[in-house]
């Protein structure tokens, strides 16, 4: 997030895009909530009528795919109609000329064709964004999970320095993060281009600070992201894995090809708190430790780095996932010593020694609060808001994309379009999540929503039993009419390891950001029984 | 800027209600249907004070303070007052608080017990409702609502979902959802939020009975493990194992509100199914030690010690790099673990194998 979730208060308007909130991101959806029943106006683009869309003003029920062609709507009426802020894009951003001849064929009507808005909501809706300052943008996966991801988020960017939301209280992109540290991950260079602080692995002077701090070369190869690596592996290529706390084989698309990349791998050793589906191939399972058994950090998606504190011993013999790692490297290095880590917090201290944003943080900071990245000093109070008076490049640059369409497309044979998402009751893969009674209780399977019309030309009734094509495997669960999902689309999730949604699942990637195209899969939906 | 008295005590304030100044100036105050998360609502007539020039006691949860007033919070006629609540309250409140969830954590028994209540000089009907555990996580024993209001105002202004509110009137006015269903049949969220604020042992954590009174706990404050909201909560921990998850409302990210799976979604730690031990992959280990192993309960798997364990990682990780070059190994992360994890492991696949093949669910 560029901003705060304190600062979601000080919204005059939200535009939540890709992004169900109240369910993914519960106690940021509540936030809303409040900020709404307070007066901020509230603009919701959805393909399904998620429970904010009941509080907006407008709701864009956008084809899955389509995000690009929406967003350049809504810049193409705030430039046509003269809403955008001046001042903002002379003092502070650069290329608006090009942004204008971009987004200038994204007429309503034109944009109306392509993602099945009216053209008149997509007026609304640029006007309310405009009318609203600041107006912040919340977005998620819905956003990003398509082979033009990369690209739909440039042009939410756009849209935002356009009214001139960025850099202000209140305002921001604000893109809600998935995982309890994923954002923490990618800090610390657990990403195949970048070590950590996102400092390039082909800069060479990047590496050599790194290199010097290590006491040893790295390579200036970027490596291989999580699909390109099970494609590897499928190719041969690809001969060793060691995978920590991920269930590839549950979250990763088009699991068939998973499965069979990871059979082929030489050597495949899994660390996790469950024996998931993935460590079922493993040849050598690590058991490790959960958020409760272990200290360290998490960072979340407002760039607040917080302490994890070990409460409970780990189960058996199950140890620290630090502690495992430290031990197998120890085994790899030649120098040893160099992995004798006494404690997390010296961990973290070393970590931040290489990694600018972090540079002020560590463990004893963190025992009196959180705190936001960029902390570049041991006395910095951390950075609420991103952007303020500059952008890290200097001026913001307008890069608008065109509207591609999604790696594949209904067609004769597959007419539906499969999106995939999340719900409020469960977790991911479900490996936390089911052996929670409770949680099961609330919500015991995965059935796929379909609207009552598409429903009626198959014969499908509410529970009956389907089966869901795709060009690359089948699913079979229950499903539910409700037009919360619009007619031609169905919408599952992957909570379940029954009705493993990746199996129809599409890894076609973005070029640039190699995120594999969960939302969009051509599908055939036959009933089975009742 | 106001200038007034509380207690004889001359203080300056810019405003507020008489509570909020006095407890600013550590004048304690006793209420049950304020909580410092939700607004004012007036309704238990605990925090009863005496202003100066008014004919009858005023609620200092909602008076506003002004200049020139003098305010008094504990005499002889306010006492009397407060115990005179707490006596109706009593009436219809059942006196089990030696099996009561809250003892301890109760504030109706702390009342009682500083202005001691030990009986009603009230005899009337009493409400004879049965404790409701129809659903999932959330115990309702309705016997024991004093009806503050605050669950229904933190289902309303914290979590705007308005599950629950006041049906009936009189002596069987209840706190409900529409029609008296089940929660799970309301638009309830299960995020707790009710238990968190109320101040008696009508709401609990049905998972955490007779796990640990409160000073029987140990709380640690720490981070949820769940999605990237990141909110804080005290996990309470009782003979090494968790037993209940609470609100923190001084945390800067969630100030006290939480979600399903934050507040209810602890019990995996405990489960069963957790890996206790290595595990190695029968002809393996075989093949390393000449011998069968130990059996597992997982098909194809022995149990191995953590030096054989940690070997076999090792020496496979080796064996690929050795044959087909650094990069034909590859490390997946995970955003499930802690900062100081991701960054050995990504230093493990850099700096010992020397392949930038790392990466993690960031995309997924």
């Amino acid at each position: 997030m560029t901003n705060s979730i304190a600062d979601l208060a000080k919204a005059e308007a939200f535009f939540v895009i890709g992004s169900n909130t109240t369910e993914q991101h519960p106690v940021i959806g509540a936030a809303v909530k409040r900020a709404v029943r307070a007066g901020a106006g509230l603009i919701v683009a959805d393909p399904r009528r998620i429970e904010l869309a009941r509080m907006a003003s407008v709701h864009l029920r956008q084809r899955p795919g389509s995000d690009i062609a929406l967003i350049n709507a809504l810049c193409n009426v705030i430039i046509a109609e003269d809403l955008y802020d001046t001042a903002f894009v002379a003092e502070r951003t650069e290329g608006f000329e090009q942004l204008k001849a971009a987004v200038e064929k994204y007429t309503p009507a034109f944009a109306a064709e392509i993602t099945g808005v009216p053209a008149e909501e997509i007026r609304k809706a640029a006007r309310r964004y405009a009318a609203a300052r600041p107006a912040a943008i919340l977005y998620s996966m819905g956003i990003t999970q398509h082979a033009s991801g990369n690209a739909a988020v440039m042009a939410i960017a756009n849209l935002a320095m356009l009214c001139g939301n960025l850099g202000v209280e209140g305002g921001g992109v604000n893109p809600l993060r998935g995982q309890n540290n994923v954002q923490g991950s990618c800090d610390m260079g657990a990403l195949p281009d970048v070590l950590p602080g996102y400092q390039k692995v082909a800069d060479p002077a990047a590496r050599a600070k790194v290199e010097k701090a290590w006491g040893a070369s790295i390579s200036d190869r970027p490596g291989l992201t999580v699909v390109e690596m099970m494609n590897a592996a499928h190719a041969g290529d690809l001969k060793a894995m060691y995978i920590l706390g991920e269930n590839p084989l549950v979250t990763d698309p088009d699991l068939r090809h998973v499965q069979e990349a990871l059979e082929k791998l030489d050597f495949l050793a899994v660390q996790d708190i469950f024996f998931t589906e993935t460590a079922a191939l493993a040849d050598v399972v690590l058991p490790g430790a959960a958020f409760a058994e272990k200290d360290g950090t998490f960072t979340n998606t407002e760039r607040r780095v917080q302490l994890v504190r070990k409460a409970i011993d780990p189960p058996g013999k199950a140890r620290p996932d630090w502690q495992i790692i430290a031990a197998i490297a120890r085994r790899l290095s030649a120098d040893k010593a160099l992995w004798d880590y006494p404690s997390p917090a010296a961990i973290l201290a070393e970590a931040a020694a290489i990694t600018p944003q972090y540079a002020g943080i560590s463990h004893s900071r963190l025992e009196r609060g959180g705190l936001q990245w960029p902390c570049p000093s041991p006395d910095h109070p951390g950075t609420r808001i991103l952007h303020v008076g500059k952008f890290s490049r200097g001026l913001g640059k307008f890069s608008a994309g065109a509207y591609i369409p999604p790696a594949e497309e209904p067609d004769a044979e597959y007419p539906l379009i499969l999106t995939t998402g999340r719900r409020l009751q469960h977790y991911h893969s479900g490996s936390m999540t089911h052996r929670v009674a409770g949680l099961n209780r609330l919500l015991a399977e995965e059935r796929m929503e379909i609207n009552p019309d598409d429903a009626d030309a198959l014969g499908l009734a509410d529970g009956d039993t389907a089966l869901i094509a795709s060009r690359r495997g089948r699913v079979q669960a229950r499903v539910q009419r409700t037009d919360r999902i619009k007619p031609g689309v169905v919408f599952m999730t992957f909570h379940f390891p029954e009705t493993a949604v990746n199996l129809l699942t599409v890894s076609a990637l973005d070029p640039v950001a190699k995120i594999p195209e969960f939302k969009v899969a051509a599908v055939k939906v036959t009933r089975l029984a009742p | 800027m106001a200038q007034l008295t509380i207690n004889g005590k001359k203080i300056q304030t810019p405003g507020g209600t008489i509570l909020a100044v006095a407890r600013e100036h550590g004048i304690r105050i006793p209420t049950l249907c304020h909580h410092p998360a939700l607004g004012p609502k007036g309704a238990c007539r605990l925090c009863l004070v005496e202003v100066k020039g008014s004919r009858v006691l005023q609620p200092a949860c909602t008076f506003p303070v002004s200049e020139g007033m003098e305010v008094q919070t504990d005499t002889p006629k306010i006492r009397t007052a407060r115990k005179f609540v707490l006596e109706l309250l009593l009436s219809d409140h059942p006196q089990d608080c030696m099996t009561c969830e809250m003892c301890g954590a109760c504030e109706l028994q702390d009342l009682m017990y500083e202005y001691g209540v030990k009986e009603t000089p009230f005899r009337g009907e009493r409400h004879a409702y049965p404790a409701d555990d129809r659903d999932p996580f959330i115990l309702r024993d309705m016997e024991k609502c004093i009806r503050c209001r605050r669950c229904i105002r933190a289902c309303d202004e914290l979590q705007s979902v308005n599950a629950i509110s006041m049906i009936n009137r009189g002596f069987r006015a209840k706190v409900a959802t529409s029609f008296d269903t089940p929660l799970q049949e309301s638009n309830c969220v299960f995020c707790g939020q009710c238990i968190s604020v109320c101040p008696t042992g009508a709401l609990t954590e049905i998972d955490s009975r007779g796990a640990g009174r409160t000073w029987q706990t140990q709380k640690v404050t720490t981070t949820c493990p769940y999605c990237g909201v990141g909110c804080n909560f005290d996990l309470h921990v009782r003979d090494g194992k968790v037993v209940k998850v609470t609100s923190r409302w001084d945390s800067p990210v969630n100030r006290g509100v939480l979600c399903v799976k934050g507040r209810f979604g602890w019990q995996f730690l405990h489960s069963p199914d957790r890996l206790t031990v290595p595990l190695m992959k029968a002809e393996l280990w075989k093949k390393r030690t000449g011998t069968d192993g130990t059996p597992s309960p997982y098909a194809g798997f022995v149990e191995a010690d953590w030096e054989a364990a940690l070997d076999a990682v090792s020496d496979g990780l080796a064996a690929a790099k050795a044959q087909a070059g650094p990069d034909a190994v590859a490390v997946l992360a995970s955003a499930k673990c802690t900062n100081e994890e991701n960054y050995l492991i990504q230093k493990l696949a850099r700096r010992e194998i020397g392949t930038n093949n790392v990466d993690h669910c960031a995309r997924l």
